[in-house]
């Protein structure tokens, strides 16, 4: 056989009585990639998670982290993971230093020069107590714990809210040092720019159902580009070509989405009467989560 | 303070007694039925006035029995004989109870950040305090009432009956704004519930070495707010006006509370948070360890307090000393839990007693794991190579052990401070805490009880407490009326040997630990089977 992903999940269902949580749920992470687990609030994500770290059965499907089952030989995975939860809770009487070395102790120790390196890049004051840390603080006391550890699967949950810029800045740099190092992160998130600015591939989700897996690359195949344009004459006829939408014309201006297969004819026509300015942007992940989600609504209410 | 409620009050009481609508009306109508209860049966069980009689004159003359239970005031009636032992240990629940529920809505409503939303809302910044303590005062209504119309049904007449549940009442009208008072200084709730309750430990040993040493009413007992209900004397000369020593006290500390909570910064306490340690100590690399950092201050204050208990004990009964050992006090005495000599009795029925706090302890030191896995702290645990297996034990095991040093520090402050005279001292630490030990197999057994609930599911840990409460219940007050063997079997804190004075069974230590780890292996099945939520 090929070799085990890190994170192989198919068909996964997940019902919490009678509301169904995760509905035949697909998701693949492959060894030594950043993988963003897009979705809006509420869509699974973070129960997803909860049954890949065996604190929940699944219902149906297969969940498989390095081609083990996560509840069975849950000890055992768990040496090779970190987790880091989207609301951090901490102990109120621990400080954040004794909860960091608390928890990398649990995961088998740590090399205390890089934890000490992570305190200080995350500028995280240790002596404070959990009680008194706000969101954020709470958020690096988790994050230090899980990348001071020696482990081959980062699974972090929303692990930038509330990170201010500076930290949050500093985190992208840890993540990006992190795949350098060939670790494989699963990292979910609603913030779009952060899963664009650091994943390699994303599965988007909607529902507890997979609607889109692949690079962003690939994703972008599948959405239109914005092509703004200002024209030394009058806007050519554009609405006889399939696939491109006009949204405004304004005497000499245009802006319209174009479908990849459209781009070459709507280059030529907008050439042809003479481009003063053009600016063309790809499709945002915004749009990409946006189209799907539509999609995905569109599917449903049909 | 103006006059007129802080805006919200209202909205913010109801939804107070809404998330109570079910613990309170349960210990509302589990106290005042067991009142009812008890006088029913003590009424069958003494049928002659001159058996009552006997009987009150017995406990009468002895101190070490007036300290623990207070003083048997009214010559004779079946009331005063069935409700004696339930008086102080009813207002100390009813005062626990009181606490709890305060504290519920003010310190841990801070602690876990909803305080915040309702703070940042139109409502007075006195709102939820005075709400908490008028859920407070709703409850000590309702105790009030249910409990004196529980006895007045069951033949007591209504002047006593309503006297002794005035005396419940207003131990948990006290109790209430110093649970408030605490919250207000403590920099968490458990840290308030641990200075409230230790408040009131303070107020039951003061008042019972005042009732040891002078049954003709010492000023300690006037001091203690305890000992107001007890000077009322509901069954002999009802002096209701001494109910304005409790009224007053709170009001004073209601107020107090309210002051400071004006100048108090939000969620802070009184002692300013120093910082901690930068890195952990060796010791909390494990999850026991860690269960057992957090829980250490908790034993620790509750270890100082059965120490406190544990040298009372010990010096009042040894004035004791065979003061009273006719055939009537041997009838009292057997009712209490054995025919053995009068001190004996004593300190094993106090050991029965302290068993029984202890279990209330362990229970809820195993029940934190509840507590962190509401707080989704088990998850950031469960997701470190440590199997639910060791989680959960590691709790289990922490609670039990904390159980049994406390159990251990009754037994030897007892020991080094009671002086039979014949015995060295040696010999006599050896002898109370063997017997204070000898109950620690029903307070495990509580503590795998709530261990086995927890594991079924999280919300089904809480029905340890009822469990609990009922096997204590049959435990102290099963014998004085009389109840049937199989009744009295129920509770495992009938089943340990009731030591000094009575015989150790082999065979029943060895079943309630046999029941105690299967119900480990219950819990151990469960737990691993279940979601974590």
């Amino acid at each position: 056989m090929t070799e085990q992903l890190p994170v192989d999940v198919r068909g996964l269902v997940k019902r919490f009585g009678r509301t169904t949580a995760l509905d035949g749920l697909d998701l693949r992470v492959r060894r030594g990639e950043v993988h963003g687990f897009l979705g809006p609030n509420g869509s699974g994500k973070t129960t997803t998670l909860r049954v890949l770290l065996g604190l929940l059965r699944r219902d149906a499907g297969v969940a498989r982290l390095f081609g083990a089952d996560p509840r069975r030989d849950a000890v055992e995975l768990h040496r090779r993971l970190a987790y880091v939860p989207g609301d951090v809770a901490l102990w109120p009487e621990l400080t954040g230093g004794e909860t960091i070395d608390f928890l990398t102790a649990l995961r088998g120790g740590v090399d205390q020069a890089r934890r000490d390196s992570l305190v200080d890049r995350f500028a995280l004051d240790p002596t404070v107590r959990g009680r008194a840390y706000s969101r954020g603080n709470r958020q690096k006391v988790a994050l230090v714990a899980a990348l001071a550890s020696d482990v081959e699967l980062l699974v972090l949950d929303e692990p930038s809210a509330g990170l201010d810029p500076i930290v949050d800045a500093e985190f992208r740099r840890a993540i990006g040092e992190e795949r350098d190092r060939g670790r494989t992160v699963l990292l979910s998130s609603h913030v779009l720019s952060e899963v664009e600015a650091l994943c390699d591939r994303m599965t988007i989700i909607h529902r507890g159902r997979t609607v889109e897996s692949g690079s962003l690359l690939e994703l972008r195949h599948l959405t239109r580009t914005t092509v703004i344009s200002e024209l030394a004459g009058p806007v050519p006829r554009l609405d006889d070509l399939t696939g491109v939408h006009t949204s405004q014309l304004d005497g000499r201006r245009v802006v319209c989405e174009a479908e990849p297969a459209a781009m070459q004819e709507l280059m030529r026509r907008l050439a042809s009467t003479g481009i003063v300015r053009l600016d063309v942007r790809p499709p945002t992940l915004e749009q990409l989560f946006l189209a799907d989600i539509a999609r995905d609504t569109g599917v449903e209410t049909s | 303070m103006t006059p007129g409620w802080p805006s919200g009050t209202g909205l913010l009481l109801r939804r107070a007694l809404r998330r109570d609508r079910v613990r309170l009306p349960a210990v509302v109508l589990g106290l005042a039925g067991t009142a009812a209860l008890s006088a029913a049966a003590t009424a069958a069980l003494y049928p002659a006035a001159s058996d009552r009689a006997g009987a009150v004159a017995a406990v009468r003359a002895t101190p070490a029995l007036v300290a623990v239970y207070g003083p048997l005031t009214g010559a004779g009636s079946a009331g005063a004989l069935a409700l004696w032992k339930l008086g102080t240990l009813g207002a100390v629940a009813a005062a626990v109870v009181a606490v709890l529920t305060v504290v519920r809505h003010t310190r841990a409503e801070e602690d876990n950040g909803r305080a915040e939303l309702v703070a940042s809302t139109p409502a007075g910044r006195l709102a939820p305090l005075v709400a908490a303590l008028l859920a407070a005062a709703c409850f000590a209504a309702a105790l009030t009432a249910a409990t004196a119309a529980g006895l007045v049904l069951t033949g007591v007449s209504w002047a006593d009956a309503a006297a002794f549940a005035a005396v419940w009442g207003s131990a948990a009208l006290v109790f209430a704004p110093v649970a408030a008072l605490a919250a207000e200084l403590a920099g968490s709730a458990r840290g308030a519930i641990t200075a409230a309750v230790l408040a009131l430990l303070a107020a039951y040993v003061v008042r019972a070495i005042g009732d040891a040493d002078d049954p003709q009413r010492s000023w300690l007992v006037r001091v203690s707010p305890l000992g107001w209900g007890e000077l009322v004397e509901p069954f002999g000369t009802h002096r209701w006006w001494l109910l304005v020593f409790p009224a007053a006290a709170a009001v004073l500390c209601s107020t107090a509370a309210l002051v400071v909570h004006g100048r108090r910064d939000f969620g802070s306490g009184w002692l300013p948070a120093r910082p901690g340690r930068a890195r952990g100590s060796r010791l909390v690399h494990g999850p026991a360890g860690l269960a057992w950092r957090r829980e250490r201050g908790l034993f620790a204050a509750w270890t100082a307090g059965f120490v406190v208990v544990g040298v009372l004990c010990g010096s009042v009964t040894s004035r004791v000393g065979g003061l009273v050992d006719g055939p009537r006090m041997r009838e009292v005495v057997a009712a209490l839990g054995g025919p053995q000599a009068v001190t004996d009795a004593f300190l094993a029925a106090e050991f029965g007693l302290l068993a029984a706090v202890a279990a209330i302890v362990v229970a809820a030191a195993v029940l934190r794991a509840a507590s962190e896995e509401r707080a989704r702290r088990a998850d950031l645990v469960l997701s470190a190579p440590l199997s639910r297996t060791r989680w959960l034990l590691s709790h289990l095991v922490v609670a039990c052990v904390g159980g049994v040093v406390l159990l251990a520090a009754a037994g030897v402050s007892v020991g080094l401070t009671y002086r039979p005279g014949s015995a060295s001292p040696l010999a006599e630490v050896g002898r109370s805490t063997a017997a204070a030990l000898a109950q620690a197999p029903a307070v495990v057994l509580v503590a795998c009880i709530a261990a086995a609930l927890y594991g079924v599911g999280r919300g089904v840990a809480a029905a340890v407490w009822p469990v609990l409460v009922a096997f204590i219940l049959v435990a102290e007050v099963g014998p004085v009326v009389g109840a049937a063997p199989w009744v009295l079997d129920l509770s495992p804190f009938t089943h340990v040997a009731h030591l000094p004075g009575g015989t150790y069974d082999v065979m029943s230590t060895l079943w309630l630990t046999a029941i105690a780890a299967g119900l480990v292996v219950v819990a151990v099945a469960a737990f691993r089977r279940r979601d974590l939520a």
